[in-house]
């Protein structure tokens, strides 16, 4: 059964967690993600699963460590200087390599910073973020109707590598209301959890910890992980290209502002220029492959995000030389316009030597 | 030949870590033997601190998870919450409870989380070889405190126990120690008292346990039970801090908003 809604990001990403059977959330009150705290507060009350207010996000992520731990799907939102402070428990997750999904709406810093809408804390959410070698899955929707399947699917990710999972989201996408079709019928798949803590009748003690005294075995366990996300980083990587391979111009954005992005390229088309565009939905495993691939047939490429410029070295890295990678960003919660990123993209298009 | 002497099952038969004289060991032991003679071990989870007891998990031979700093509060509160049937219990000493924690444990109390709360109090951070801790005594030197704790510059010894019995969530708070036979009888008491609690589902328990660490104290273990009964007793006093078992729900009925 399905059913056509309308609902704001906040929204979607609280009822994807109901809808893939998250039973635990905590969470904190920060602008702008109020409303999903709020969601979450009234769904899980109707669904019997547990809502706590924490005293703080360091209490929240490690509440949601401590159901992770108990084997329960659980899952913590908040907004960028909230998102720093849960940066400790993110290290102990994924050390322990547990599962859990943090939404971060991320907000203009660094800071108290503002309520506005801001990208800039990809650098946070694909280096890992706090102490350690580890890094989380990083996915980026650009859609209320995106939030909702990416959301859901966060918790399979979760589970299937036993590792955090970050929703990077925005203040626009938080707030913004848009129609989404809820698919109340499907079921997640609940994999066996055989390594949680439920007392240990008929098995030997379950364990779970992330000191390792000896050097030795620590690298090995951060070995393991990197093994990991090169599965994670072969299997999951995910975007979306408009025009990768005949533009002369290839533009890489995601979330909000690959929406701006995309006018662009269809202004640009529209005017007869060879514009086009690639938009990363994981942003971390990035999906580099098409990028250096993009790099090698187009002229230039123009990396557009709501920061100072953080994914443009991720894609500079990945275009590794053949075509010029520029950067255009605004910062601090402005939001960049379609007229200024095209008139970016015009110079790109006359620059002398661009056939 | 009657058998007069054995291991707690709940307790690994291995050799210890601690330094001569430690309480750790002690407490340990106490939780297991409760656990055998309520016969839960099937179904306790127990979260193991930072610090000294990080290593608990060694020795218990049940389900057991390791918290973050100042966390075990918040751990075992969603743990509780996942499993309302089984029994969890978080292991605490006094830098993790009253300073890195201090928030955790004062909100875990007052939602009155149906959990039991192990805590140690040796005055001192034994992990770190020997810092100033909330619970450090005035005058007591330590590393961070080489002239003597000063009440001035450093605050006074923190009685987190007395803090949180004023919190209407706290349902049973009691005080021992493990520095004579008599006293280790009466914190396994205590311990066995607040596993009850949970049991009966009357909410937040917790047993402040004055421990000794002869190693950062810079005394012989046989001195450190003298420096237990001379300095802590006196500031620290034994006994039931609060008890709300028998009317939990007397003061609820004063804070309700009247709508």
């Amino acid at each position: 059964m399905n059913k056509k809604i309308l609902m704001s990001g906040n929204e979607a990403a609280g009822e994807a967690a109901i809808l893939a059977g998250c039973t635990f959330y905590a969470g904190y009150p920060i602008t702008p993600q109020n409303e999903l705290t709020a969601y979450m507060a009234k769904r899980m009350n109707e669904v019997g699963g547990t809502f706590i207010q924490s005293e703080s996000e360091l209490a929240a992520i490690n509440m949601v460590f401590g159901a992770s731990v108990a084997g329960a799907r659980a899952m913590t939102s908040s907004s960028s200087p909230g998102i720093s402070l849960k940066q400790e428990g993110i290290s102990y997750l994924s050390a322990c390599e547990l599962p859990a999904v943090i939404v971060n709406m991320v907000r203009g810093g660094p800071g108290l910073g503002n309520i506005a809408p801001a990208q800039s804390d990809y650098f946070q959410a694909t280096r890992g973020g706090g102490h350690g070698d580890y890094r989380n899955i990083v996915l980026a929707p650009a859609s209320v109707g995106e939030m909702l399947e990416l959301t859901y699917k966060a918790f399979d990710l979760a589970d299937k590598y036993r590792t955090p999972v970050i929703i990077l989201g925005d203040g626009i996408l938080a707030q913004m209301m848009e129609s989404v079709e809820l698919k109340l019928s499907r079921k997640s798949k609940f994999p066996k959890k055989s390594w949680a803590l439920t007392g240990c009748k008929g098995r030997s003690p379950n364990m779970i910890r992330s000191l390792i005294l000896n050097p030795r075995n620590m690298e090995n366990l951060n070995i393991k992980l990197d093994n990991k996300y090169k599965v994670i980083k072969k299997n999951e990587t995910r975007y979306e290209a408009i025009y990768p391979h005949t533009s002369k111009v290839v533009l890489v954005a995601y979330g909000s502002t690959s929406r701006i992005c995309r006018e662009v390229v269809r202004r640009a088309r529209e005017d007869g220029h060879k514009v086009g565009m690639i938009r990363p939905i994981t942003l971390y495993p990035f999906p580099e492959e098409v990028i250096r691939n993009a790099a090698k047939k187009s002229e230039a490429i123009l990396t557009v995000e709501m920061s100072m410029g953080q994914m443009v070295e991720d894609v500079r890295l990945a275009a590794a030389g053949p075509c010029k990678v520029s950067f255009y960003g605004r910062s601090g919660g402005m939001v960049p316009t379609e007229r200024a990123i095209y008139s970016q993209v015009k110079k790109l298009l006359n620059r002398k030597g661009v056939r | 030949m009657k058998k007069v002497f054995t291991k707690p099952e709940s307790m690994y038969d291995r050799a210890t870590h601690y330094c001569s004289g430690c309480g750790h060991g002690v407490a340990h032991r106490l939780i297991c033997e409760v656990i055998d003679e309520l016969g839960i071990r099937e179904k306790t989870i127990g979260v193991a601190p930072v610090g000294c007891a990080v290593l608990a998990y060694d020795y218990w031979n049940f389900d057991v998870t390791e918290a973050a700093h100042g966390r075990t509060p918040a751990v075992a509160t969603a743990i509780k919450r996942v499993h309302p049937d089984k029994m969890v219990f978080s292991y605490q000493g006094d830098g993790d409870l009253a300073a890195i924690g201090t928030a955790e444990i004062i909100h875990t109390a007052n939602r009155s989380e149906n959990i039991t709360v192990i805590f140690i109090n040796n005055a001192v951070y034994g992990m770190t070889n020997g810092q100033m801790a909330p619970t450090t005594l005035i005058g007591q030197r330590t590393l961070t405190t080489p002239a003597g704790r000063n009440q001035k510059t450093d605050g006074y010894p923190l009685k987190i126990s007395e803090m949180l019995a004023t919190l209407q969530g706290a349902t049973y708070i009691e005080r021992t120690s493990t520095h004579t036979p008599n006293d280790i009888v009466k914190t396994k008491r205590a311990i066995k008292k607040a596993f009850g609690v949970q049991a009966d589902r009357k909410g937040f328990s917790l047993v402040e346990i004055l421990s000794a660490c002869p190693t950062c104290w810079g005394v012989t273990p046989k001195e450190s039970i003298n420096w237990i009964e001379d300095n802590m007793v006196p500031y620290y006093p034994l006994g039931v801090i609060i008890d709300r078992t028998a009317s939990p729900k007397a003061e609820d009925a004063e804070s309700g908003m009247r709508v």
